[in-house]
């Protein structure tokens, strides 16, 4: 099966840093792939270059098997790959309708001019909001008195709607809590059974194990690799997401201070408690 | 599936929060009571009489028009502090085109070369703070200082003064000046152009795919551009029609005076944002109201205009206006958290 977006040995520099580095990767129709790694890691780096934001400044990303370039978030837009940003998501001041269509709004033509079918536009929002479950009285009240977890629901509606094959969403549950994170999971999944490939890029493991049918795992830029869920366990897995060699060197080389020099150790203890106690 | 009536689906929703959902709602509390206070106040003394009614309408046409787009450019997320000095340019490059002893154009031809400088002063003010990334109150704020300098400058090289006067018999050669000065129905051509940008430029913001891209540039830029409204077209066809409106009222107000002058349109920038706020604009973009920005402009005009009719002293009149702005500035602050208020 030749996978829906696929990237090859794709780096990304700005200036001196190296934001990604020879990164592989190959997303699948309905499939949910989830992009872990720890703060600073790259990953959302990695969606910008997917979603037309950035270009990579190596490498090259394959669309169905085709080397594709994205221009701008419009071009990748167009050819089938919608993203949703956890903070940019929507306008919180707009109604649902507007915010739906934002960018892409429904028109028709009366006379000479051609405008904005409002009335098309609030149809089909509430119909697309009811087929995720959520049932809107009125596409014209402002995004802003839609809870955190509907706010994210609309984005994905529209993306669906709007025909993705491919859906990104950056950290879409970091701002949620439990009930509203497990209702955008259901809409991960449904847009997976849609036949969409989801790239789902966030930090908690648990929402990862929950939903994810593949896992990267990037490191400073690097990839550690590509698992699938039968090939690994959530332990490795947080392992690997929290650099967890690392860690455990941490934790010895702690210890190994305490136990060798513990005056030292109570000296600094000390010194801080005094710094905290200063005024100002 | 079971199926739900139509009904039941449509829950309705109460008058109030539809109406709280009209970011003008607060401006037309604020017109009721400015209005009353003034019938009650100056009634008597000829502020309801047909001549002092036509007094504030016509204070307020001018305003109206500059705030209409003001408000559209507000909206959008910028200001246009340059605004007020692009009326003294136009009407003064106006005057001296069309003046006998120096351009000797008809008035309409120079219109349409000042409309067109003008333009380019709305692109430049637009392409400046999208490539520098500043604010564009500050950069806009130093193109008044250099529009206003420059307008001395040149004025004075040309023609020795800072008035431009002596155009009465070039206005009354030139059947189109009747579009400024003229008058239909009882009131005048300035009123008619303000009820109809505010008409258009309402019907624009809420009818027309533009319109929607204007909430979006102002209300998030990357978010807009993210899912494909181009931003930076929206941004400075906004400030380009802001220096159109400005060359609108330098043409009114030069072709009803017959004169010109280095000064005029002066503090316009900061009344036609007083205006547009009290009409519902939020400073920070996103949000506001084009037919609200009218209704400011006529509260402003009212509050100038029916104190001359009071026994108070007209000094106190940026009082008014200035309690005027904090008083519909907080409402509206307050109403817009009513309405968005969660409501599932
Ligand atoms: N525009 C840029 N210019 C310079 N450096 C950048 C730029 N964008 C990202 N970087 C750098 O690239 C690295 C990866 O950043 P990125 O935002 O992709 O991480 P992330 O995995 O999304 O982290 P987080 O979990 O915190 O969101 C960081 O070191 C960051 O400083
Ligand atoms: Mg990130």
């Amino acid at each position: 099966m030749t996978p829906l977006i696929e990237l090859r040995k794709v780096s990304k520099y700005f200036g001196p840093v190296v934001s990604l580095k020879d990164i592989d990767m190959r997303v699948y129709a309905g499939e949910v792939h989830c992009l872990l790694g720890d703060n600073g890691a790259g990953k959302s780096t990695l969606i910008k270059a997917l979603s037309g934001v950035h270009q990579p400044s190596e490498g090259q990303i394959y669309m169905e098997g085709q080397p594709v370039v994205f221009n701008s978030p419009r071009d990748a837009l167009d050819k089938g790959i919608a993203t949703v940003y956890q903070d940019l998501a929507m306008l919180p001041l707009m109604s649902i309708s507007r915010n739906f269509f934002l960018g892409r709004e429904p028109k028709k033509k009366v006379g000479p001019f051609t405008l904005y079918d409002a009335a098309f536009a609030a149809q089909v929002a509430r119909e697309e909001m009811k087929k995720i479950g959520i049932d809107i009285r009125d596409p014209d009240q402002p995004v802003g008195t839609l809870s955190g977890g509907e706010r994210q629901s609309v984005a994905i509606a529209r993306a669906v709607y709007f025909g993705a094959k491919v859906l990104i969403l950056d950290e879409p549950t970091s701002a949620l809590g439990v009930k509203e994170s497990a209702v955008v999971l259901k809409y991960i999944v449904q847009a997976k059974l849609r036949g969409l490939g989801v790239i789902f890029i966030t930090h908690n493991v648990h929402h990862a194990w929950a939903v994810g049918d593949t896992f990267t795992v990037l490191n400073r830029g690097r990839s550690y690799g590509t698992f699938k869920k039968e090939e690994a366990t959530r332990e490795q897995l947080l392992q690997m997401m929290a650099g967890g060699e690392e860690l455990e060197a941490l934790a010895v080389e702690l210890d190994l201070i305490a136990k060798k020099d513990p005056t030292t150790a109570a000296q600094i203890e000390h010194k801080a408690a005094e710094e905290l106690h200063k005024p100002n | 599936m079971a199926v739900r009536t139509q009904d039941e689906r449509l829950r309705p929703i109460s008058l109030w929060q539809r109406l709280l959902l009209r970011p003008e709602l607060g401006s037309i509390a604020g017109l009721v009571v400015v209005f009353g206070f003034f019938a009650i106040a100056a009634g008597g003394s000829g502020f309801l009489t047909w001549a002092g009614t036509r007094n504030y309408l016509e204070v307020a046409a001018q305003l109206g028009i500059l705030a209409a787009a003001v408000a559209l450019l507000m909206i959008g997320g910028e200001f246009d502090l340059s605004v007020g000095s692009m009326i003294g340019v136009a009407a003064v490059m106006m005057a001296i085109l069309s003046h006998p002893d120096y351009g000797g154009l008809p008035i309409s031809l120079s219109l349409v070369i000042t409309l067109g400088f003008a333009l380019l002063i709305g692109y430049f003010n637009g392409w400046l703070v999208l490539r520098t990334g500043l604010p564009s109150f500050i950069v806009t704020l130093a193109m008044m200082f250099i529009l206003s300098g420059a307008n001395i400058g040149f004025t004075k090289l040309i023609t020795k003064l800072t008035i431009v006067s002596g155009l009465g018999d070039s206005l009354a050669k030139d059947p189109l000046s009747f579009l400024f000065t003229g008058a239909f129905l009882g009131l005048p051509a300035a009123v008619w152009w303000w009820l109809g940008v505010t008409l258009v430029l309402s019907w624009v913001l809420l009818r027309t795919p533009f319109g929607n891209w204007i909430f979006g540039a102002g209300g998030d830029p990357t978010a807009a551009r993210n899912v494909g409204v181009p931003v930076r077209r929206v941004k400075i066809t906004l400030f380009m029609l802001t220096a159109a409106a400005a060359t609108v009222v330098a043409a009114i107000q030069v072709m009803g005076l017959g004169s010109a002058n280095v000064l005029q349109g002066m503090g316009k920038e900061l009344e036609a944002v007083a205006a547009s706020v009290i009409g519902g604009c939020l400073l920070s973009g996103g949000y506001g109201s084009v037919i609200g920005a009218g209704i400011g402009a006529l509260i402003l005009a009212i509050v100038q205009q029916g104190i001359v009719y009071t026994n108070i002293d007209l000094d106190w009149f940026k009082v008014m206006v200035g309690g005027m702005i904090l008083g519909a500035v907080i409402l509206n602050n307050y109403l817009r958290k009513l309405s968005m208020q969660v409501r599932r």
